[in-house]
């Protein structure tokens, strides 16, 4: 019977996680209960989470993605050079709307690297996804030569300031991205061949999938999130530091998408999993720091975050 | 005599299903036992519960006379309880040596391993069964054969006083066989005790003492094999009598003659870098088309070929949709090709989808309304064949792994019925099933033929090629070199044109 208990246990781990978390908040936490404190985190997970979706299905592939925070590196810079260019000033309209979509299609487009690399050549997902990892922040920063780009543009801090019925626009963001993403796997051919190809490349070979286009797909479509991503957390600074935008974010998506219950084995993506995911690493963080915890020890409270996450999901395979 | 090992009331259940259901097992020392039974009779329950893989809910066991409890793998190891896996657990990119001492090197005065005495004591141990091989090699490089009887010589050397056995020839040929029971048999002389599990019944009779019958997760029988037939051991598995089974036949594929239809597909002169020499064969309508050979002949490499697995180095393949032959499988399954592989875990499955989404895996394209997938036909579509065929399953909703080797047979054998296919390519389709799912499978197999549907079928068992191909196309090292008619095929005549060959391809 003990068996039993504890595959319950650990198959709503993470909802059980989070309810321990907004406990201990709500007991020691100063001033949690307060709506700013909630607009404080939905901000800042926010990006976490839509970096966590793309990475969910890239994982769900048996593949990673450790490119996801030098895209945003690079969807960031572009941005506030473009809007703050002299075509864009002069057509403020156009202005603001290339400065969202051309980031995003750079994005989609060094995905398209990515997955090309992974898919057609051969190359391991984790090598193939390291080589933007460190050149794309290095390409960033390049862009920007180095610095900070300070910029006070209404318009474009909407994705970062907005409100919509009094909640944050990015939290609106998140629920949309999540709600077409689950329907996209749970929903779509598309969707269920990711499960396939990641939970058996051979088989899902023979069944006719076009495995390397889905595995292409995938990798796409992390960094067109990557690239939203990148913009959010530009807005919200109203600032643009290409050495710091993204910086740590392969590991918190990673994270999320793992204590989700995502197999990095492949073959699941659970998407409003690494929505929780995201929350609670977002949560263990603001509770630390709120209580007054060193940043690095916050680090080492997210490791064992995921220590436990992987120990839980080792109990749920038997 | 005391037994070695004494397993009495043990039951089991998986969330609420009853696995096993005070089930019994008694070894005596220096036998070789065979425990068989329909896939989901429980065997490898049983197995798993006396290696520590899973917790018996109740029952005793008792090994050497004292109890046995073990929580782990490796606490039955320590015990003197060893496993030899049909994935084997050993490491390739080493040298056998490695893989024979592995966790016991023996050192020199610095603590460092001594390997040569490392390398004597792994060639004693292989001697000891008859193989003498250059143990510095990596043991990837050796054939599977030599790899399973390295971890049974790795097993023994670590003082097992019982191997545990399962399906240890479905991977071997005729001869890596005789080496294997040569090796079971100096473990008997060793007074080693074997469990032997197998699909093979004839087997059985070359090498076992003794054989437990199982059937829905309870010991029916106890069983010398001395005293037994085949067809009493079948019998007993299925709970059936003897002389109904008898009459029956044995195999379900057998029908009258048939005229053929016409022509679905023509390949020839194949030729693949995967030892595919030059092989022609042609499939016509309503027709069941056998590719007989022995293992390495080449039937599996053809399948391939056909279906655009490998590329083509010579020859072509076309029907009359696709005169130049298929670009890939996801074209060949386009245009009415289905190919159930012999590989089900490495090729069939997906092991974590439920059985709903692993049986319309090749379907999805046409499942598509409005961008999406449509969930009601699916599910009806699902339900269906799952009638139709027979599946024994909780909820379609259910991960295909929790099935038995038999009920995920069917459920692979219907992702391409339900593709309402033109022809089917079925690599060995009843392996590793039960005697139950068999009979179903090829009756099912034989439903769809008449009705139109072109078979090529692969399959080791003479019998089975005997009776359900029309045509036998018979192949040896890559090449097709004749093709017996039915009626007037018999078993004998396909092992000589088999022989045949290979003496002229030897000569």
């Amino acid at each position: 019977m003990s068996d039993f208990d504890w595959k319950r246990i650990s198959k709503h781990g993470d909802k059980i996680a989070l309810a321990v978390l907004l406990l201990i908040n709500v007991l020691i936490t100063p001033n949690f209960l307060q709506l700013q404190t909630l607009f404080v985190n939905i901000s800042q997970v926010a990006t976490i989470a839509i970096v966590a979706v793309g990475m969910t299905l890239v994982i769900a592939t048996a593949g990673i993605d450790l490119s996801v925070g030098a895209v945003m590196a690079v969807a960031g810079a572009l941005a506030p050079l473009i809007f703050l260019s002299d075509f864009a000033q002069a057509n403020p309209a156009l202005g603001l709307t290339l400065s969202i979509v051309v980031p995003i299609l750079v994005a989609l487009a060094c995905g398209l690297f990515n997955g090309l690399l992974v898919a057609y050549l051969g190359v391991q997902p984790i090598i193939a996804t390291l080589i933007f990892f460190i050149s794309g922040r290095g390409i960033a920063q390049v862009l920007t030569n180095g610095n900070l780009q300070t910029f006070n543009h209404p318009g474009f801090s909407y994705l970062g300031t907005g409100k919509i019925l009094g909640l944050p626009f990015q939290g609106w963001l998140v629920v949309v991205i999540a709600i077409v993403f689950w329907y996209v796997v749970n929903r779509t051919m598309f969707g269920r061949r990711i499960l396939a190809v990641g939970g058996n490349e051979n088989a899902a070979r023979l069944t006719g999938t076009p495995v390397r286009k889905v595995k292409t797909g995938v990798y796409v479509i992390s960094a067109g999130l990557s690239g939203i991503a990148g913009l959010i957390v530009v807005a919200i600074n109203s600032a643009s530091d290409a050495a710091r935008i993204g910086n740590l974010m392969e590991l918190d998506a990673i994270a999320a998408a793992v204590v989700g219950g995502t197999l990095l084995s492949g073959g699941r993506a659970p998407i409003f999993g690494a929505i929780l995911g995201a929350v609670i690493i977002q949560l263990v963080k603001y509770t630390l720091l709120a209580n007054g915890v060193a940043d690095e020890v916050a680090l080492i409270a997210k490791a064992a975050i995921i220590v436990l996450a992987v120990y839980v999901q080792q109990g749920r395979k038997e | 005599m005391q037994p070695l090992l004494r397993m009495q009331g043990i039951n089991k259940s998986f969330a609420g299903v009853a696995a096993l259901t005070s089930a019994e097992l008694e070894i005596a020392p220096g036998e070789v036992h065979a425990v068989i039974g329909q896939n989901g009779a429980g065997k490898s329950t049983l197995i798993k519960i006396l290696t520590g893989v899973y917790r018996k809910d109740s029952g005793d066991i008792e090994f050497e006379g004292n109890p046995l409890n073990a929580q782990s793998p490796r606490e039955a190891q320590d015990a003197g309880i060893a496993t030899i896996y049909q994935e084997l657990s050993l490491v390739p990119l080493r040298s056998v040596t490695e893989n024979v001492i592995m966790g016991y090197e023996p050192r020199n005065k610095l603590g460092l391993v001594d390997w040569k005495a490392a390398h004597t004591r792994s060639r004693e141990i292989l001697a000891g069964f008859g193989i003498t091989i250059d143990v510095t090699q990596p043991l990837g490089s050796y054939s599977t054969a030599i790899q399973q009887l390295t971890a049974i010589a790795r097993a023994v050397s670590l003082n097992a006083r019982l191997v545990i056995m399962d399906e240890p020839t479905s991977s071997l040929d005729d001869r890596e066989v005789e080496t294997l029971f040569g090796v079971v048999r100096a473990l008997k002389d060793k007074g080693v005790s074997v469990i032997y599990i197998s699909h093979f019944l004839d087997e059985l009779f070359h090498i076992c003492d003794r054989a437990t019958i199982m059937r829905d997760g309870q010991t029916v029988a106890v069983r010398e094999i001395a005293e037994s037939t085949k067809l009493s051991l079948i019998a007993d598995m299925l709970g059936r009598d003897p002389e109904e089974i008898a009459a029956a036949g044995m195999t379900d594929l057998g029908g009258g003659v048939r005229e053929t239809g016409e022509l679905l597909l023509e390949a020839k002169d194949l030729k693949t870098d995967r030892n595919l020499r030059d092989v022609s064969v042609s499939v016509h309508k309503g027709e069941i088309v056998g590719l007989g050979g022995l293992l390495g002949s080449g039937r599996t490499e053809a399948a391939r070929a056909i279906f655009a697995m490998d590329k083509l180095r010579n020859g072509f393949v076309r029907t009359t949709a696709r005169p130049n032959g298929f670009s890939d499988p996801a074209d060949a399954i386009r245009s009415g090709i289905g190919f159930l592989t012999e590989d089900r875990k490495a090729e069939g499955i997906v092991p974590e989808m439920t059985v709903r989404e692993n049986m319309t895996l090749a379907l999805l394209p046409k499942l598509i309304k409005n961008g999406a997938i449509d969930r009601e036909r699916e599910t009806e579509i699902v339900e269906k064949f799952v009638k139709a065929l027979g599946i024994k399953l909780a909820s379609i909703e259910q991960p295909i792994r929790e099935l038995s080797g038999g009920n995920q047979q069917k459920v692979l054998l219907a992702r391409w019925l339900a593709l309402e296919p033109d022809l089917l390519i079925l690599d060995e389709p009843t392996r590793g099933v039960d005697v139950g799912a068999k009979f179903e499978i090829q009756s099912i197999i034989r439903e769809y033929v008449e009705k139109g549907v072109g078979v090529l079928l692969i399959s080791s068992e003479f019998e089975e090629l005997v009776e359900g191909a029309d045509r036998i196309v018979v192949l040896q090292e890559g090449t097709s070199v004749t093709e017996l008619q039915n009626p007037g095929i018999t078993e004998e005549s396909l092992i000589g044109a088999i022989a045949q060959s290979h003496d002229g391809a030897t000569a």
